[in-house]
């Protein structure tokens, strides 16, 4: 396993490409704090679940992307939306559920999506998009693409049927998936490791037939090296692959909630190995001057900020954009 | 018109929508063996594994990847085997497929066809016998399909397979093998929400669909021998469903019977009712009742199974009480 004290990277180890990464992050974490604060003051109505601490996850995975490859999420997405290339303005537009969003206000948080960078959309239930993922895969298959699918989703959807399901179909069919966990060891409220019998999610999959491996899910470098490795396995024909992230969540299950109920040392222990911060001191260690990275905080910091304002002054949707878009034939009087 | 069944005319539908559209395909428990029925029998040699696709008993995911599929632009028909499994996956249709388009605010158009042989079907027992459609007319985001001939069986196949909507299509499989007619040539696609008019009569307007129209007929014969002639609307469709027919057929009428083998309490008919008191007012309509099972789980002993089926002489008896 790789870490980010400065354990050179295998392959292709170069300056941008961990600053690209680096960006990434920070734009992840911006977005949210931005929300949260936003959240807070208001402004944001309905359930926000942010990912503080994750953001290595989304950030490696989706450097290997392209922009055909789909991506299914779940409902701490925010992060797997802008790693995959969605628009954080026209992220907070949703979020605040107004006129332009990109659900046009119908979604919100938990329900981003943007086709046109193949982000098939967040989920409000867990385990919700694992058989969405392996369809997606297998109807590019059938097309004749070569775009893969990943499938992020938490340790708690784990302990769900369509776990099973969707790793087995992916197998059988021998789909082009890369299946994501991002384990942050709390399922809602509940810690999944008092809930799961067994070896855990890696386990799990390999007794499946789905070869995963376990990594340090703070670790942007081990993250990005080993889905660079696993995507090429995967579109080079050989079948789904699972990463398996072990990460923690500084925050509660929602913006409301204070996750009282664990020792706050949990979470400043957790905060020492924040993703961030290691990957800045790689970058440091390298010779990268301190003050570009604060630059690149700074423009995440405009971005977002830009980004808030403009959808807290966005319009509210028309109202007739309610009885839109729920079906051709019969909509909403049969 | 060439003679068929209603399990073969769904064949030829699926088959001629496959040879036209190589983006449809077929995923579902046994359909490499055609089917349980045999609704996909020799397709696997025609299309191949990819497109006829048998799968693991796993009905979430069945469910799931052909919304997934669609999502990238394949038309998949997900076949559940039986209507009563897709219990199993009623996340992914609930949840994910009538809700994708709307909460993605029309980035998604989720065309796909779900196949679901539903009601009573020789002796099946409570977990094989069931029709609960009503539900899924609640449910808003799916158009809602339940022939009950070959000719509409074809007819319906082919919108379902070409809409761009979920198309929720419960195959009558007490009906399979009743014999029935298609036309020759190409099978065209009869729209949703258009009843067939089955009867014709100014004494009562039955509304019915599904496996129960076979009966409503033979009461509507034994009724126009006595001299009551009524109509009969086969709504084909419950969502959307005819209105304007069941509005134009009370207006000569007056008096209203919905006829469905689903459980009478919360059953599509009361909807039927409801609507048609709204449109009309009350004082347009003299007589509006509903004729459906009781409100238990169907039983498996023939005796009572058929205690619980809707007979013609029921049907009779409830058109008669309906012209008193």
């Amino acid at each position: 396993m790789a870490t980010a004290g400065g354990t050179p990277a295998a392959a292709g180890d170069n300056l941008k490409r961990l600053t690209d990464l680096y960006r990434m992050m920070v734009r992840i974490r911006t977005f949210e704090e931005t929300a949260l604060e936003a959240y807070k003051a208001g402004e944001i109505p309905g359930p926000l679940h942010v990912s503080f601490g994750q953001e290595a996850i989304p950030s490696g995975v989706c450097a290997s992307l392209r922009t055909d490859d789909r991506l299914t999420s779940n409902h701490r997405g925010h992060g797997h939306a802008l790693a995959k290339g969605a628009d954080a303005a026209t992220m907070y537009l949703e979020l605040y559920g107004r006129e332009g969003g990109y659900c046009r206000g119908k979604g919100g948080s938990m329900h981003i999506a943007d086709f046109s960078v193949g982000m098939l959309g967040a989920n409000g239930v867990v385990a919700g998009g694992l058989p969405i993922a392996v369809g997606a895969a297998q109807g590019l298959k059938l097309l004749k693409s070569d775009a893969i699918v990943v499938c992020m989703f938490g340790d708690g959807a784990t302990n769900r049927g369509p776990y099973l399901e969707a790793l087995n179909w992916a197998a059988i069919y021998t789909l082009p998936v890369l299946f994501v966990c991002e384990d942050n060891g709390v399922a809602a409220h509940t810690e999944t490791r008092t809930v799961t019998a067994g070896e855990g999610p890696a386990a799990r999959a390999n007794a499946i037939g789905v070869p995963a491996v376990t990594i340090d899910g703070n670790d942007a470098l081990a993250v990005e090296e080993t889905a660079a490795r696993l995507v090429a396995e995967i579109r080079a024909g050989r079948g789904p692959r699972m990463i398996h992230a072990k990460t923690y969540r500084w925050c509660g299950h929602t913006a409301t909630d204070a996750a009282a109920w664990r020792d706050p040392k949990q979470v400043e222990a957790a905060k020492t190995r924040c993703p961030i911060a290691r990957l800045k001191a790689v970058l440091i260690e390298r010779g990268v001057a301190a003050a570009s990275l604060d630059d690149i905080s700074s423009a995440a910091r405009d971005e977002m900020q830009t980004g808030r304002a403009g959808a807290h002054a966005a319009p509210w949707p028309g109202m007739a954009s309610a009885f839109e878009d729920v079906q051709d034939a019969g909509a909403v009087h049969g | 018109m060439v003679e068929t069944t209603l399990v073969e005319a769904g064949r030829l539908a699926v088959l001629q929508e496959m040879r036209r559209d190589p983006r449809v395909w077929v995923l579902g428990e046994d359909v490499g063996r055609g089917g349980l029925w045999g609704q996909y029998r020799g397709m696997l040699e025609e299309f191949g594994p990819e497109r006829i696709v048998s799968t693991p008993i796993a009905e979430s995911t069945i469910m799931g990847a052909g919304l997934g599929a669609a999502l990238v632009g394949t038309r998949p028909i997900i076949e559940m085997r039986m209507f009563d499994f897709v219990m199993c996956a009623m996340d992914e249709l609930v949840n994910q497929i009538a809700k994708v388009r709307y909460m993605f605010g029309g980035q998604a158009k989720p065309a796909v066809v779900v196949r679901m042989p539903h009601g009573m079907w020789r002796n099946s027992a409570a977990q094989h016998s069931q029709m609960l459609e009503a539900w899924f007319a609640h449910l808003p985001g799916v158009v809602v399909v339940a022939p009950s001939n070959a000719e509409d069986e074809a007819g319906l196949l082919v919108s379902a397979i070409r809409s761009d909507d979920p198309v929720l299509f419960f195959d009558p499989k007490d009906l399979w093998l009743a014999p029935g007619a298609i036309a020759d040539g190409e099978i065209a696609p009869i729209p949703f929400g258009k009843a067939r008019h089955a009867r014709q009569g100014d004494a009562l307007t039955i509304v019915t669909w599904s496996a129960i129209v076979p009966n409503v007929l033979a009461a509507a014969d034994q009724l126009t021998s006595e001299g009551i002639k009524v109509d009969v609307l086969d709504l084909r469709t419950i969502w959307p469903w005819d209105q304007d027919a069941v509005a134009a057929s009370l207006a000569r009428t007056k008096r209203l019977l919905v006829v469905h083998e689903a459980v009478e309490v919360g059953g599509f008919g009361a909807e039927v009712i409801a609507s048609m008191i709204d449109r009309l007012g009350p004082s347009a309509i003299k007589v509006a009742k509903r004729l459906g099972a009781p409100r238990i789980p169907v039983p498996f002993a023939p005796p009572l199974e058929n205690e619980v089926r809707i007979s013609p002489a029921k049907i009779v008896a409830a058109a008669k009480a309906a012209m008193a």
